[in-house]
């Protein structure tokens, strides 16, 4: 009787089921974890993370990382920036509390109504399609570097800033705007005097958040070619150069901290 | 006529603000970028062509046919990937959460961070060179980074779950594995859970690009196509990445409706 679990057979049920569904998945994976133990496999991986230490800090190295992680700031801050020129208008037309229709009866109802609905279609697709994905695609466009990062973020944040905006202006307090529109005043002035100094914090807060994530974002569309710190870890990673790999890395890591720290203190200054 | 008082000069915002403007513009400058020719006419009708060339998308019964397949691929290495993260950050946790003693803690903390402070991208990158081109490499990215994140996540849980329980298990005499099994799993299985499935649905997006270098999924034949220069069919592969992304957004949401009904 000690050994006695009640549970136990019910649990062994489930962990077949499990496994029977899960059967097919590993098959279409090709799992096979002994690949990963293979002695000339571990013997490629152990050579490349061998050149991991010490890493690179020749002169030119440091200097062109160096070059690669301003770019890399660069293109996350434009990228924003211009993310921002398409959020704010977006996320005005969509936003819930600066309708008029909803206060009552009002002309053009339907134009304002299928309006905002394509603008919401607009942003689905905008922020649907990952960023690396528009990176890819206007890389062809705009060639090699950091003009296709720059557009690839702001094209993408944008659609994700213009939801969140509305979401933010639908949750903050919205009495003040409501009654300016009420009393007949537009929808900006609205927006100005009513709707903004509530919800200001809120937006800046998030928009700096976004800023942090174009950054990490950044570094992870160079691998297409769009620039930045990716870019050069991705050459150096054809390469199978393990020290520059490892020095980027690094400065990889430091960046991310940093931007992490700095949007923190930023934001609780603003909360 | 606006009777408010005017707000003090604060000298404090002037200078975020200065400071805000002086980061964009240099920015800008830094990267040179060409934004009026961007926007110029000739860009402009280059980019409309070049968007052209991706309608109408393929929609051929044996393009269709391998899409499916690779939504297939997409979702078993999100799937596969996150179970096998989620094994591990479960081992990983134990330590993590102290329970092994502050060295154990401290090192397997490290190793937590590093884990997930790697991109899925690079990870992907690195067991390409290892195991091969393939889904399996996919796997084994996503896996890496998650057990990363979730290792956290399970230590946390492991932290604030009450020990009583795990205690009088110990004190009656039950072996260390019996008060894993019946005194802390049990506590914080729907957390585990309920995390796991929040990581597996952004590894689904995350698997639809780890493809770009090699790992299998969506993003291979994406990436596949694009360098044929076959845009109706990399049309095809973005739509379906976009309903993908988009179906499982409002599965989850539905989900966590039902749940937040269901406890409420």
């Amino acid at each position: 009787m000690t050994n006695y679990d009640p549970a136990a057979p019910r649990r062994f049920l489930w962990l077949v089921f499990a496994f029977i569904i899960l059967w097919p998945a590993l098959l279409i994976t090709q799992f096979n974890p002994l690949l990963f133990f293979e002695s000339t496999n571990l013997q490629v991986l152990g050579n490349f993370l061998g050149q991991f230490f010490p890493p690179q800090t020749a002169r030119d190295f440091l200097q062109i990382l160096f070059k690669a992680t301003l770019e890399t700031l660069a293109i996350a801050t434009a990228g924003i920036t211009l993310a921002l020129i398409i959020a704010i208008p977006l996320g005005l037309i969509i936003s819930q509390s600066l309708s008029i229709s909803r206060i009552g009866p009002a002309n053009g109802h339907l134009l304002w109504w299928s309006m905002r609905y394509i603008a919401r279609i607009i942003m689905m697709i905008l922020r649907g399609v990952p960023e690396i994905v528009w990176a890819l695609l206007l890389v062809r466009v705009f060639g090699l570097g950091v003009t296709a990062g720059v557009l690839a973020i702001a094209v993408t944040y944008g659609g994700m800033l213009g939801k969140v905006y509305s979401e933010i202006l639908e949750s903050s307090d919205t009495k003040s705007c409501r009654v300016l529109l009420q009393l007949g005043s537009g929808r900006i002035v609205a927006f100005f005097y009513g709707l903004l100094p509530g919800a200001s914090q809120e937006l800046a807060s998030y928009t700096i958040y976004r800023w942090e994530c174009a950054l990490r974002a950044s570094v992870v569309m160079g691998f297409v070619g769009a620039g930045g710190l990716g870019q050069l870890m991705d050459q150096s990673m054809k390469l199978l150069n393990g020290s520059e790999v490892s020095s980027i890395l690094i400065v990889f890591l430091l960046l991310v901290l940093l931007a992490d720290w700095l949007s923190y203190e930023v934001r609780r200054q603003l909360l | 006529m606006n009777t408010y008082p005017a707000e003090q000069f604060c000298i404090k915002c002037f200078t975020t603000i200065l400071v805000i403007i002086t980061c964009i513009v240099g920015s800008f400058v830094y990267l040179q970028m060409p934004l009026f020719e961007i926007f110029s006419a000739e860009s402009l009708a280059n980019l409309s062509t070049y968007v052209g060339r991706f309608f109408p998308a393929d929609i051929s019964s044996i393009f269709l046919k391998k899409i499916g397949i690779g939504i297939i691929e997409t979702l078993a290495i999100s799937a596969i990937g996150t179970l096998v993260a989620s094994f591990f950050a479960i081992l990983l946790a134990l330590p993590a959460a102290g329970l092994f003693g502050s060295l154990a803690q401290q090192l397997v903390g490290f190793l937590l961070n590093f884990l997930r402070s790697v991109p899925e991208l690079v990870w992907a990158t690195l067991m390409v060179l290892t195991v091969g081109l393939g889904p399996f490499a996919g796997v084994l990215a996503l896996a890496l980074h998650t057990a990363g994140v979730l290792g956290r996540l399970f230590a946390q849980s492991i932290e604030n779950s009450p020990t009583q329980i795990a205690r009088s298990l110990e004190l009656s005499g039950a072996s260390s594995m019996n008060i894993f099994l019946y005194g802390l799993l049990p506590q914080i299985s729907s957390q585990i859970l309920s995390y796991s499935l929040y990581r597996w649905e952004m590894n689904i997006r995350m698997a639809t690009i780890l493809g770009f270098v090699g790992a299998g999924g969506l993003g291979q034949i994406l990436f596949y196509e694009l360098s044929l220069l076959h845009e109706a069919q990399a049309c095809s592969v973005i739509i379906a990445m976009l309903l993908l992304v988009i179906g499982v957004d409002a599965i989850s949401a539905k989900l966590r409706r039902v749940q937040s009904f269901s406890l409420a």
